[in-house]
């Protein structure tokens, strides 16, 4: 019984997570939309991609880094990979670190707005960052 | 001929493989539940002439590089954001006379301060500096402000909460009239519209 329980519900990672990933807490959240939304991970590299990568914070787009001059291109794929009739409610996920400067995130929005992708969402962890 | 009997498989072993799958589906599964908040960015169009909207309707909140908040020219704790922008929000200070009156406000009615909620824009300043964490704190405290008074008014006038509701509706647990629960919800909205204005962050912070 058990074991077919969690043979269902295993979904094996489709991402290996080169980035860190500690968001920060928030309690007035709405729920993710997986069939139409694509990832776009920030954040510093994790610590033993550091001596490759450094330290400072870098995008990461499915398997890989990638540079803010190619985020476009990036975005412009996965939505094409979205069912079809999706495509035009894309939802862009962005998961950032908590640590992280303003200014990346900000970079990544004016691209988005550039891709006409208006619609976004701040992943957070639960919780609420004022109480502890 | 003699009748062979079957060789029979030993299944002794079947109850430590079984036990073993289990093992490593239960370590390998991960239950993903992503919530976030969520927004809107404004289109890329040039803007021939802007809005004019006055000064009383803005409520500035500056967050410089060390994370320090700066709401209207005043240093404030980030705990008094979400009770600032809820007073700033409900003020209703256009005068009764006028047609922009609010009827259902309750705050101060100061005529220095917005004139209803549908006027009234919040603008959040980021220093490029400013870390992540505390963006998403000032945009959660906004967020909370503009959802303690959704709230407040369709309880007030429907009798449910407004995100309580919006939840249901939207996860489908919802079992009555979803058409006209939807019709509700955007009544609210539209009473008292998410303006949350951000500026481009400057280069250099003060």
């Amino acid at each position: 019984m058990l074991l077919f329980f969690f043979m269902v519900v295993t979904v094996l990672r489709d991402t290996n997570l080169l980035v860190r990933q500690q968001m920060p807490k928030a309690d007035q959240v709405e729920k993710l939309k997986k069939d139409r939304s694509i990832f776009i991970f920030a954040g510093k590299p994790r610590s033993r991609y550091q001596d490759i990568y450094g330290t400072e914070a870098k995008i990461q787009i499915g398997d890989k880094y990638t540079p803010i001059s190619n985020l476009k291109f990036a975005l412009t794929g996965l939505r094409a990979k979205l069912r079809p009739e999706l495509q035009s409610f894309v939802m862009v996920a962005l998961k950032v670190d908590g640590d992280t400067n303003t200014g990346l995130v900000t970079d990544i929005k004016q691209e988005l707005r550039e891709l006409n992708m208006l619609k976004l969402i701040y992943i957070t962890s639960q919780g609420n960052e004022l109480e502890n | 001929m003699a009748r062979r009997s079957t060789p029979e498989v030993n299944a002794g072993s079947m109850a430590d493989i079984a036990f073993l799958l289990l093992i490593f589906f239960l370590v390998t599964t991960t239950i993903e539940k992503d919530k976030g908040i969520a927004r809107q960015l404004p289109p890329i169009e040039d803007i021939i002439d802007p809005p004019i909207i006055k000064q009383k309707n803005l409520f500035i909140v500056n967050v410089n590089r060390n994370d320090q908040l700066l709401v209207e020219e005043k240093l404030m704790d980030v705990k008094d954001l979400r009770q600032a922008a809820i007073n700033f929000l409900d003020n209703g200070g256009a005068p009764a006379s006028s047609p922009e009156y609010c009827n259902f406000c309750q705050g101060k009615r100061s005529p220095s301060s917005s004139d209803n909620p549908e006027k009234a824009v919040i603008s959040v300043q980021n220093d490029r500096l400013t870390s992540y964490r505390m963006y998403i704190i000032v945009q959660n405290e906004l967020v909370a402000a503009y959802n303690y008074l959704r709230d407040r008014e369709s309880e007030r006038l429907y009798g449910w909460k407004f995100t309580q509701m919006k939840r249901d509706v939207d996860e489908g647990n919802y079992n009555g009239n979803v058409e006209a629960a939807r019709e509700k919800l955007e009544n609210i909205q539209k009473l008292i519209p998410l303006k949350l204005s951000e500026a481009e962050p400057k280069k250099t912070g003060s």
